[in-house]
């Protein structure tokens, strides 16, 4: 590790690296969004479209026993951080060889092996347990952050304020993460918040807190080194508001009556994946072949996941009341 | 040689002083423990429970939270899953409220909704039930709601054993357990082992043994149901009193034994009568012994008011001894 | 070639209208293009393609509500789209398993083992037997797990043969019962009525001749005459004689006549004598007084009351000339006795005074029809005239 780990490096590996993240989880989502129209995706599905640069900016910064806590629109953080495509898809359509072994489904993602805490469909539930996480790394002087992915939603919720505060009053290594897409489902955050600026209110609480473009992964990337970095140096908490947006609405079954398309169409023209890929290619750090080979690979990706899907396996019915309690060995 | 009998030791303890005990045994056997909640470390506890342990143990382990039930109670879940054994102080039921999303949507859900991967490990402590005239917000009895809830275990220590030796084994479980202590039992006081351990959490324990009727109870209600049992024994009537010590998991297999040979059972909770845990237990009782009983089946419960504040009116509305004597002498009329 | 089908866009969604076609037929459409806008309860939402290639067809009009899953339009494919199946993703399943149609087992409530001895009988068998004075642990249960309960202690005190005491219902009770029972035969029955009216003279006669040769209690009266001249005709016409069962009807060979008797005190019951083609006048007259006295007493058998194949009921104290009664379900038929009268006859081309009675069919027409009917009344009036044969 070298002494300036808190900057970005754009090598040429790095860059595609990024773009690639990017892709593969707007790829993922697209087809998520038509499985859910056939009816093999059930329930409620939230798309990450246009906010890819987010998780792909913050989450390989981060170390295997760092901790991630993220909300019901998780599918990008869940991919970025290395869960495997398969047995995420595999989760979304409910069969046993999914992350959750089908229990959970969209909203519910979780894997131990990558400290991935979910997945969690309450707004704003997550920032306690967020908090809890890193008090215990905290008690036993384990090194580890823990990030917390939340919509700027969640700022009216009662649990933001308390979590914050403690995480600033108990000094608590929790890298909060506002995804601000200025939509709470159907609501803009000037209805609903007498402060709009979310990262000011952090601050209130004494906690470090940057504002950062969330359509530019590598500004992304340069505020979470910078965060990370803090954290681990100094042991308190970090706030970083991304302000990003969301192109599809807020779940499947949704009229958008609440925004104009032509808004929409605006932030589409400055998403994450066209600025980025814009800029590799003007610079020559990114070929055509480059690119056709990220979307070939993971189109190829994508397939197997889905026909790992398909083939997968539905629990037995008398399995119903397992892992309610632990079982007794 | 003459046998010496050696008489076990015994000290006399509150029940307060009880929990106390537990709460310092498991601190310093495991450092994983740790105990977070309002005013439990410089105030010393709201009930007096924690007094003393902040000097002990330090600000680190007995931890005085800002008044964000739902905000610690999470951090309580979130360290539990992080590898640390909490002990969560919710000051009253009545607070718990606040909490409630964490309990039932983390507490309670993670292990199923995670595929078993991570489990909650966590304990919480309320205070619960009536009879200091504090009137409606302060005086519920709501662990008939959190009874009702899979993926928790809860939990009514009612007698000096059971506030020392629940909590430990509380700690072990791998699962969410609520352990709810009645305000009116933190100043009882009586004769304890001095070696008192741990106890388990899944089984009711017949309190009294009897022929005619089977009592069952638990929590603050125990020892009002005790005094009724005396008082029908002075009439003939020989009341079998259950304490049901877990109120989920419940003991069907004790509780069915008992009113398989008594055949007529009344149940004490202070609860509000409907959709009581009282009535969920009259149905396993129907369900399960349904061929044995002579007779229905009574509850007492707190009438349907809120709790009121005058004194007269706030004995009026929870479960008394007589009340229990009434119903008990009614199953068995002609 | 593809079918593009109304999408799901939500938990809630079962169906949407097609409210707009935003391409042209012959149009080339990519995978994310917005194709059409569909009205659902939430709003318009635009819906977007997944397929390559070109609009051929549209399947529903605009303006049309259709359920979710319901094809919309047909999309060709470009001929160069190699299939994207890789012939590998083809291969076995990994891990599949057939997914088991299997109901969950229904976790089974403790129950009490039954103990020695252990009586398990209902409350509400446990008051019967007490009302029946039957023992129950002489009963045999069918309830669950074995336990008697009141049907058990029913079927107990009948086959006890001991005259099942039936508690004599309050007048108000049996009105009840019959209104119901009236109003369900008149619902549910298609009746039909037919009448003839015969000389019963020789019969009388006969009965008079037959009586004055016997003490009292041996006497026949002429109900009974009636009773076995109808059993034994309905030998010839099994359309009238059995039970209307769950929309069919169920033909009875033993031919059990109810008649019916009116109680003192109000009230009307029809209690059944059994086999009554195959007894002798006498002993169907001394059936027939026992009934009488038992029905008067409140001792009639529950089977006394179910079994009837046919009943019949006489009014010819009352006066009337002709009866059209109401059918007792499940029965299919009912004859109906008037007063017996003297009335002008005419026989052959002679006119005399003769007793005559008006006998009346009221039959199921579901089973049933007059012409049927007729010839039974016929065939019925005709074994009347000659009483010796009975």
């Amino acid at each position: 590790m070298t002494a300036r780990d808190d900057k970005p490096k754009l090598s040429r590996a790095h860059c595609l690296d990024l773009l690639r993240h990017m892709i593969r989880v707007r790829m993922f989502e697209d087809k998520c969004a038509e499985l859910y129209t056939t009816e093999k995706i059930r329930g409620f599905l939230h798309l990450y479209d246009g906010e890819e640069a987010i998780a792909a900016g913050v989450i390989p910064v981060l170390q295997l026993r760092d901790r991630i806590v993220a909300t019901y629109r998780e599918h990008g953080h869940a991919l970025v951080r290395g869960l495997p495509m398969a047995n995420v898809m595999a989760e979304m359509y409910g069969k046993f060889e999914g992350v959750s072994a089908g229990r959970g489904g969209s909203m519910h993602l979780f894997d131990a092996e990558t400290n991935f805490y979910g997945g969690n469909a309450i707004v704003g539930g997550g920032l306690p347990m967020a908090t809890g996480l890193a008090l215990a790394d905290k008690m036993r002087a384990e090194k580890v952050v823990t990030v917390c992915f939340f919509g700027e939603g969640a700022a009216a919720e009662g649990e933001f304020h308390e979590s914050l505060n403690l995480a600033a009053l108990w000094s608590l290594p929790v890298l909060f993460v506002c995804e601000n897409n200025c939509y709470a489902m159907g609501t803009a955050l000037d209805r609903s918040e007498s402060e709009t600026d979310i990262h000011a209110k952090a601050a209130c609480y004494q906690i470090e807190t940057e504002a950062v473009d969330g359509m530019d992964v590598v500004a992304v990337e340069a505020a979470a080194r910078r965060a990370v970095h803090s954290i681990r140096e100094t042991d308190k908490p970090y706030f970083l508001e991304c302000r990003t947006y969301r192109f599809r609405a807020h779940s499947m079954f949704d009229a958008q009556l609440y925004r104009d398309k032509a808004e929409v169409e605006e932030w589409r023209s400055k998403g994450p994946i066209v600025r980025f890929q814009g800029w590799l290619a003007k610079s020559g750090i990114a070929h055509p072949e480059d690119i056709e080979k990220i979307e070939s690979d993971v189109k190829e990706e994508i397939e197997e996941a889905v026909a790992f899907a398909e083939a997968g396996s539905w629990e037995p019915v008398e399995k119903l009341t397992r892992w309610v309690y632990a079982e007794r060995a | 040689m003459a046998k010496r009998i050696i008489k076990a030791e015994t000290v006399q303890i509150t029940y307060r002083e009880a929990i106390r005990k537990a709460i310092c045994e498991a601190m310093h056997q495991d450092e994983r423990v740790f105990l977070m909640g309002e005013d439990v470390g410089r105030y010393g506890g709201c009930y007096a429970v924690t007094k003393g342990l902040l000097k002990e143990f330090g600000p680190e382990r007995i931890r005085d939270t800002p008044l964000s039930e739902s905000g610690f109670t999470g951090a309580g879940i979130g360290a539990a899953i992080g590898g640390m054994r909490p002990i969560v102080e919710l000051m009253t039921v009545n607070f718990s409220l606040l909490a409630m999303d964490q309990i039932l949507n983390n507490a309670a859900t993670i292990r199923h909704m995670s595929g078993n991967q991570f489990g909650v490990p966590l304990v919480i402590r309320m205070a619960t039930g009536a009879g200091r005239q504090l009137a409606a917000q302060h005086s519920h009895s709501l662990e008939g709601w959190y009874a009702h809830i899979p993926g928790i275990k809860v939990l009514a220590p009612a007698t000096l054993e059971d506030a020392r030796g629940m909590l430990w084994t509380a700690l072990d479980d791998p699962d969410p357990v609520l352990i709810f202590e009645n305000v009116m039992l933190y100043n009882m006081e009586g004769e304890l082992p001095a070696n008192a351990g741990p106890v388990n959490i899944e089984k009711a324990a017949i309190r009294r043994e009897g022929r005619d009727i089977s009592l069952i109870t638990y929590g603050g209600s125990l020892w009002k149901t005790l005094e009724a049992a005396e008082a029908l024994a002075r009439e003939g009537i020989k009341a079998e009193v259950i304490d049901l010590r877990t109120l989920r998991p419940l003991d069907d297999t004790t509780i069915i034994a008992s009113v398989a040979k008594t055949r007529r059972a009344v149940i004490v909770d202070e609860g509000w009568r409907s959709g009581s845990l009282a009535s969920e237990i009259v149905t396993r009782i129907v369900e399960q012994a349904f061929w044995r009983l002579d007779g229905p089946i009574a509850r007492v419960c707190s009438e349907e008011v809120p709790i009121p504040y005058p004194q007269h009116l706030e004995q009026a509305a929870i479960p008394q001894a007589e009340k229990v004597v009434a119903a008990a002498k009614n199953l068995l009329s002609k | 070639m593809a079918e593009f089908r109304m999408p799901s866009l939500g938990a809630d969604m079962e169906a949407g209208t097609l409210t707009d076609w935003l391409v042209k037929a012959g149009d080339t459409v990519q995978r994310g293009d917005i194709i059409a806008v569909v009205e659902t309860q939430k709003g318009a939402i635009e819906i977007e393609v997944f397929q390559e290639g070109v609009v051929e067809d549209f399947l529903v009009q605009q303006g049309t509500r259709v359920p979710v899953g319901t094809p919309l339009a047909i999309i060709r494919g470009e001929l160069e789209e190699a299939p994207t199946a890789k012939p590998t993703l083809e291969a076995e399943p990994v891990g599949r398993r057939e997914e088991e149609p299997v109901r969950q087992a229904a976790r089974p409530v403790v129950a009490l083992r039954r103990t020695e001895g252990e009586l398990r009988a209902s409350p509400a068998a446990r008051k019967l037997a007490e009302e029946l004075s039957v023992d129950l642990s002489l009963v045999t249960g069918t309830g669950p797990g074995g336990a008697i309960v009141a049907a058990d202690v029913e079927s107990a005190a009948e086959a006890a043969g001991a005259p099942a005491r039936l508690k004599r219902p309050k007048a108000a009770e049996t009105q009840k019962a019959i209104a119901a029972a009236m109003e369900h035969a008149k619902r549910e029955i298609p009746h039909y009525y037919l009448s003839t009216t015969i000389n019963l003279e020789p019969a009388m006669n006969w009965l008079e001749k037959t009586n004055a040769a016997r003490a009292v209690p041996e006497r026949l009266i002429h109900g009974v005459l009636y009773i076995k001249a109808m059993a034994q005709t309905l030998r010839n016409f099994p359309e009238l004689n059995g039970y209307w069962v769950e929309g069919e009807f169920r033909h009875s060979e033993a031919i059990h006549t109810s008649i019916a008797i009116s109680l003192r005190g109000g009230g009307l019951v029809a209690p059944a004598l059994h086999d009554a083609d195959r007894k002798d006048l006498d002993t169907l007259m001394g059936e027939f007084r026992d009934l009488v006295m038992r029905a008067r007493a409140g001792k009639l058998r529950s089977s006394e009351l179910s079994d009837a194949t046919i009943t019949i009921t006489s009014l010819g104290e009352e006066g009337v000339d002709s009866v059209f009664p109401i059918i007792y379900p499940p029965q299919v038929a009912i004859v109906g006795v008037g007063t017996v009268v003297k009335r002008p006859w005419q026989e052959d081309d002679n006119v005399s005074v003769s007793r005559v009675v008006t006998l009346s069919l009221a039959g199921d027409h579901r089973v049933s029809n007059g012409h049927r009917g007729a010839l039974f009344l016929r065939a019925l009036g005709e074994l009347l005239q000659q009483p010796k044969a009975l």
